[in-house]
């Protein structure tokens, strides 16, 4: 499953499940359908919720990363469980696309999330 | 040492048509069986991205996916000693030191990393292959599994 967010330029995709070469095919399509779209400047590919990933996966990302370096864009790889970080490590995605344990700093300073979720404590004091 | 047969403690074999669907079968079958020996998280990690990269093989490079049967064969040995057979009778491979070089793929524009041996070789022990052009490709992994009590 993916869950696509586009921000000020910059495409969260965040993807949950096991990632093979059955799933990676869906899942490519959605990403790349939202680049097409919205064209971002970065595309961030969330790792968090992915339960299980073979090298499906580093063609998923590498395939991304051509598509975003096409565009003058840059790709990242966000959260990866320490199971996916061996495969990661193993394909030398890191040349590619930078890999950061968080969230924090790559997405927009007003991100919507964070926007709603200020808006939403404000509302909460004032009551 | 004398090649004397060695039998397993424990054997299970299945097979099933090359759908990428079953790739996800395929791993979870091998992970059921070897619940046995209790492996611990890393260990069944890396054995189900093995048999994930050579069951995938089978179908995209194998049959190129078309219409097939790919056949598992997984054996347990004393000590935690486990060998994994995945075979298919598809197209094979003329070459197959080309086939296990890194970054090689014969199937560039379906994303595919070329990593799939490279990954079999280091989160396994020992992988065997044989292939005959026209006849099908073998696949043998094999590796110990300390599961959690001996760690």
């Amino acid at each position: 499953m993916t869950e696509l967010k586009t921000v000020q330029g910059v495409t969260v995709a965040l993807l949950s499940g096991e990632l093979d070469h059955h799933t990676a095919r869906l899942m490519r399509c959605e990403i790349d359908r939202e680049i097409t779209e919205k064209r971002p400047r970065r595309l961030v590919i969330d790792f968090s919720g992915v339960t299980f990933m073979d090298s499906s996966g580093i063609g998923l990302i590498m395939g991304r990363y051509k598509l975003m370096n096409e565009r003058g864009g840059s790709v990242t790889v966000a959260r990866p469980p320490v199971y996916i970080k061996k495969v990661l490590r193993l394909a030398g995605v890191d040349r590619l696309a930078p890999i950061s344990d968080t969230l924090d700093d790559l997405l927009p300073a007003e991100d919507y999330a964070k926007e709603a979720e200020r808006i939403e404590q404000t509302s909460g004091q004032t009551n | 040492m004398s090649r004397q047969a060695v039998r397993p403690i424990n054997e299970m074999s299945v097979s099933f048509p090359a759908l990428s669907e079953n790739e996800r079968f395929a791993r979870l079958a091998v992970s059921g069986f070897l619940s046995q020996l209790d492996p611990n998280i890393a260990e069944l990690s890396d054995i189900k991205t093995a048999v994930s990269e050579a069951v995938t093989n089978a179908i995209v490079h194998g049959y190129r996916e078309t219409k097939g049967e790919v056949s598992m064969q997984v054996r347990i040995f004393g000590g935690g000693r486990i060998t994994i057979k995945i075979q298919d009778k598809g197209c094979g491979m003329e070459d197959i030191e080309k086939a296990m070089t890194p970054l090689y793929t014969s199937s560039p524009e379906e994303e595919r990393a070329g990593l799939g041996f490279t990954i079999m070789a280091t989160f396994m022990e020992r992988v065997r292959v044989k292939s005959r052009p026209g006849k099908g490709t073998t696949v043998l992994l094999e590796r110990t599994v300390q599961g959690k009590q001996r760690l």
